[in-house]
């Protein structure tokens, strides 16, 4: 699936690139975002360390616990295969709700932390884990209670009431996320997808 | 009103975990700074395994940005969207949604440029751009930070997602701003 979806973005680009006359264009791309893709990354390890240096006091305090059995009756029904007192369940809850808040920067670290947990209960394997699965949807599709990004957009050009679409955006959010839920736990428990996973 | 609160909880969001967790620490007798500097040593190793992952994915994305892929979908899906309301020119936004943080956010700067942010369309791509989160660099960044490569379903659920918060700005938008 990511294979054919990769290769048709690759090579739709080029094709479509020459059509138009402009095969340049791709090479300057492809060399562009391979060199934007490390600067990424490396941006990441500095606040990767700075949070995760904190989530880990907090995991030794037993915050991180804490928070996982406070949210453990809807944490429990959206991952039945994670052990309720599990840490990838505190990472995952961190991770939420520092996306509910905008604040990108946060959600990160504490999602690959909970990705690295989940990856444990999933014996290292390359397939991704339903946990996984779930996990992710309700991350790309999480509410947004302050788009904070496009907020400071709006302010820089002036507008007369920069917040006025945060109601709309909680709506359109609360909508992607109900259905998230849904087609993930449709492919969880319906799919041959789902089905087939082995049990171990 | 709205304003003043949502920026003073995001100025302050960051500065107070970073004072409570630490505090909490020291009350429950944790090392604090030991902790720290653990699991701080984390981030290096995580953020380094990414970089194939996100190499592989960025400039396949790149490449079909920039060669004009996406003006051709435009002009394909151009007329059903506009029959449910959505203004041609925030079609390239909507279509760079999934793929894309930082293009979407300056397609968004642009409209606003252009348009100003009160407009019905400056209102719509700021709806739009805050209504999902980037499916492809999610996908790629978690899964590549622990190494899978199989993401089964999951992009399918995350492209429904973007779907479903697309159209849902789109309705909401006319609803509220028209």
């Amino acid at each position: 699936m990511l294979n054919i979806i990769w290769l048709a973005l690759l090579a739709s680009g080029i094709i479509i690139a020459a059509i138009n006359g402009q095969v340049e264009v791709a090479t300057e791309a492809a060399l562009g975002a391979a060199r934007g893709a490390v600067k990424i990354c490396f941006d990441l390890i500095g606040v990767m360390a700075l949070w995760l240096g904190i989530m880990r006091i907090g995991e030794k305090a037993g915050l991180v616990e804490a928070l996982a059995r406070a949210m453990r009756p809807v944490m429990g029904r959206l991952f039945p295969s994670v052990p309720a007192d599990h840490p990838a369940m505190g990472a995952i809850i961190l991770n939420l709700s520092a996306n509910v808040l905008g604040l990108g920067n946060a959600a990160t670290p504490f999602g690959m932390k909970a990705m690295q947990e989940l990856q444990k209960l999933n014996h290292n394997s390359e397939e991704a884990s339903e946990a996984m699965c779930t996990f992710l949807a309700l991350n790309t599709s999480c509410i947004t209670l302050i788009p904070a990004t496009i907020i400071g957009v709006r302010v820089s050009f002036n507008s007369t009431n920069p917040t006025e679409i945060v109601g709309a955006t909680i709506f359109a959010t609360t909508c992607s996320m109900l259905l998230a839920i849904t087609v993930d736990y449709l492919f969880r428990t319906q799919s041959r997808w789902g089905r087939n996973r082995r049990v171990d | 009103m709205l304003t003043k609160v949502l920026t003073l909880v995001s100025k302050w969001a960051i500065p107070f975990l970073l004072l409570v967790i630490p505090l909490y620490g020291q009350l429950k007798k944790v090392p604090v700074y030991e902790a720290f500097v653990e699991g701080a040593e984390e981030g290096f190793t995580t953020a380094v395994k990414i970089i194939p992952f996100l190499v592989g994915m960025l400039v396949a994305i790149s490449v079909f940005r920039a060669s004009g892929a996406l003006d051709y979908l435009s002009r394909l899906l151009g007329p059903a969207l506009a029959a449910i309301g959505t203004p041609s020119e925030v079609l390239p936004l909507a279509l760079m949604r999934p793929l894309s943080g930082s293009g979407v956010l300056g397609l968004a700067t642009e409209l606003m440029r252009v348009y100003g942010p009160d407009s019905f369309i400056g209102r719509l791509a700021s709806t739009m751009q805050g209504s999902t989160d980037t499916t492809f660099f999610v996908l790629t960044v978690y899964f590549g930070s622990v190494g899978i490569t199989r993401y089964r379903y999951s992009i399918i659920t995350g492209l429904c997602a973007d779907i479903s918060g697309l159209l849902a700005s789109i309705y909401i938008c006319n609803l509220l701003f028209r």
